[in-house]
């Protein structure tokens, strides 16, 4: 039962993007589209699964003083691993990320969870925190991703959900899509509406 | 002439801010009054000359004779973790009056993404040192600036009828996307 929270509290109660607000740059400059923040999404939860379940077997070895730098170190590892594997496996979308892949080292969350969670439990719930938090984390750009891509370009993943044709619909909504979801104001102002929908939703 | 390119293009056109979203962190959180924002600015602008100064030098003689390229996170992140705390102690003992003004904003800056951010993409578009320094120096100005334009519009704020929903970080947020909605008007002055 423990075990089961450990892994849902991530994904909603404490959602790292809606409720703690962590990771803010990857989240606003990934989404542009669907599957660029599905793919930060995954390739930040593989990072927090690993660091996690790897930070929680050295905690107890770790003096005090030095076990910020530490999980520094052991973070950035995953975050090269990540890194050349995508560089191997899936070219478009590492030049589309670019820069934002060696950052995921800097994302308050994967140091946040190995400080306040991994290094007092142990490795199954450690990685089951990652594991959920990174869950949370990948829906939530996914979601953001999917809606500024809509808005956007009317599509998401790429599939086309509105026709360009403007005949269908007297609405001038629906005419032309509103480029600027895709840049960058867009980011901003379609998670404020997010945050502010789903604290709404939580507060119920 | 090259140099005044780079810097008004990192200043207004690619704010690392608001176009590059690097720094949205300290962007959100030290952002609610105008003399704290002017600190954080002063503190990420020193760390981030003097980190993209070592992170470059590192990468030309040592990384790249080495051919160990891949191993630029790691060394880049240890770096400016270790050169913040460095900056720390010497601000303490040399300069107590800048120490005052700046220290408390300097353990934040580990975590700033910019300062790597930055550091990676001095690498990145091939600047040789002069060029990344003068770039690091614009971008941090280019950070500042959005701080502190972003830190008196919150103080008008506070004093703002604003829903219940929408208050603290979506209203927050929402003023950054009209903020971005501006700087966008700066982009094709400088290719």
């Amino acid at each position: 039962m423990n075990r089961i929270a450990n892994l849902t509290r991530g994904i909603f109660r404490e959602n790292p993007t809606f409720v703690l607000v962590l990771g803010m740059c990857p989240t606003l400059a990934t989404t542009s589209s669907a599957i660029n923040g599905m793919g930060m999404g995954l390739a930040t939860m593989f990072v927090l699964l690993c660091s996690n379940a790897v930070i929680s077997l050295i905690a107890g070895f770790i003096p005090d003083k030095v076990r910020i730098p530490s999980y520094i170190v052991v973070i950035a590892t995953f975050v090269t691993i990540v890194d050349l594997l995508m560089q191997a496996y899936t070219q478009s979308l590492y030049e589309k990320l670019g820069i934002f892949i060696p950052l995921i080292v800097v994302n308050c969350i994967v140091l946040g969870r190995a400080e306040a969670f991994a290094n007092k439990n142990g490795v199954l719930d450690s990685a089951l925190d990652g594991l959920g938090m990174g869950i949370g984390f990948t829906l939530a750009l996914t979601i953001l991703g999917s809606i500024r891509e809509l808005l956007g370009n009317f599509t998401i993943f790429g599939l086309r959900v509105l026709p360009k044709d403007p005949s269908w619909s007297r609405a001038a909504f629906f005419h032309e899509p509103m480029l600027v979801f895709v840049l960058a104001p867009g980011a901003f102002i379609v998670l404020a509406y997010l945050i502010a929908i789903f604290n709404k939703i939580r507060k119920q | 002439m090259e140099y005044i390119l780079i810097v008004i293009a990192a200043i207004f056109v690619n704010n690392v801010v608001l176009s590059k979203f690097l720094g949205i962190c300290p962007f959100l959180g030290v952002s609610s009054k105008i003399n704290t924002s002017i600190g954080m600015a002063g503190a990420v602008t020193f760390v981030m000359v003097i980190a993209t100064m070592v992170t470059f030098l590192l990468q030309r003689y040592i990384l790249d004779p080495l051919g160990a390229g891949f191993m630029q996170t790691i060394v880049f992140i240890l770096v400016i973790a270790s050169l913040v705390q460095m900056v720390e102690i010497i601000l303490k003992k040399i300069s107590p009056a800048l120490y005052q003004a700046l220290g408390i904003f300097l353990p934040l800056i580990t975590t700033n993404c910019a300062v790597l951010g930055i550091a990676i993409l001095v690498i990145k578009n091939n600047y040789n040192l002069l060029e990344g320094v003068v770039y690091a120096a614009a971008s941090a100005i280019g950070f500042g600036f959005a701080l502190v334009i972003m830190a008196g519009i919150r103080e008008q704020l506070e004093l703002a009828n604003i829903p219940k929903g929408m208050k603290g970080v979506p209203i927050a947020l929402l003023t950054a996307g009209i903020l971005a909605l501006a700087f966008m008007g700066f982009a094709g002055i400088v290719k």
